[in-house]
């Protein structure tokens, strides 16, 4: 039988792959894909307890939110990255220094 | 063991596989297209994972909107971006990657130990709220009414700001006079970021 336990430690391998891809990636794009892959180990986990610990489908609306934001943040961070190549050219995460000081 | 469970058991084992290696393939291959296309792996992986867990109407939407949506927008930026430009290595960028790999490690160990020592209150059997797609509307149009139309004004929000983000400012005057086709033609223009050149009136 399924634990829910099963559902958290796939959610935490899929965070932490997301969060490894996010610190390391030079490339924008590959960026804004490990973003992507936290808000699916998010959505999953509170799949997970909607399924086994709530009677109700509170958890499923709560990840419907999650998606949208998570289709709104592709759009515009997309936009962000095609807005920063045509002024840097390049995609180069190393040389986005703008605001650095 | 009934044959329902262990069915429900193979197929979780597949799609945990499918899911994690996609995922690794996302961060470490070198060619991004083929991180785009496992991205879209991992989507739909994620959506038969919420199949197991009971959510049908959220999975058609999982797959609909990232695989749909989410998956071309990224693959359409990487073809608006096509730089194959070799990114100069750092110093010490193994250190960099290695404690970051050693960070991950130790989150996923503590997130696995207060997931598995937490007595969880698990429900003594899945509940049965019926057609799952009537709740969550129910749930939209009654408790969760403002969150909801807080997301149609997000959405419209992002919606013009990707546009006017993205756009392309100006054209150049010689190029639309002339042949149609130049203006396909020509490299993406860097904005000038102070102070543009006067556009000449014709």
């Amino acid at each position: 039988m399924l634990q829910l336990e099963y559902f958290l430690l796939l959610a935490a391998a899929l965070f932490c792959i997301g969060i490894y891809g996010l610190i390391t990636s030079r490339n924008a794009v590959r960026v804004l894909m490990s973003i992507e892959l936290l808000l699916n180990a998010v959505n999953l986990n509170l799949m997970a307890f909607s399924n086994y610990l709530d009677a109700d489908v509170k958890g499923q609306v709560f990840s419907v939110f999650v998606i949208t934001i998570a289709a709104a943040e592709a759009a515009v961070g997309l936009a962000i990255v095609l807005a920063i190549y045509r002024n840097r050219d390049t995609i180069d995460m190393e040389q986005f220094n703008l605001l650095k000081w | 063991m009934t044959l329902a469970e262990g069915t429900q058991l193979v197929s979780f084992g597949v799609l945990t596989l499918t899911t994690i290696v996609a995922a690794l393939g996302v961060v470490l291959l070198e060619n991004i297209v083929y991180s785009a296309f496992l991205l879209g792996g991992v989507f739909i992986s994620i959506a038969g994972m919420y199949l197991l867990l009971n959510a049908d109407f959220v999975a058609a939407a999982q797959i609909l909107v990232y695989v749909g949506a989410v998956n071309v927008l990224i693959l359409f930026a990487i073809m608006l971006v096509n730089k194959r430009e070799p990114l100069a290595p750092l110093k010490n960028g193994w250190i960099r990657r290695g404690l970051t790999a050693l960070v991950c490690f130790g989150l996923f160990a503590l997130l696995g130990v207060v997931s598995i020592s937490t007595p969880w209150s698990v429900l003594p059997e899945a509940p049965n709220v019926g057609d799952t797609a009537l709740r969550l509307g129910q749930h939209f149009f009654s408790d969760f009414l403002l969150p909801f139309e807080l997301a149609s004004v997000l959405l419209l929000i992002a919606m013009i700001g990707a546009i006017v983000l993205a756009r392309r400012e100006f054209v150049t005057s010689s190029a639309v006079d002339g042949d149609d086709n130049l203006i396909f033609r020509l490299p993406e223009r860097p904005r000038e970021p102070i102070a543009p050149e006067p556009v000449e009136s014709k």
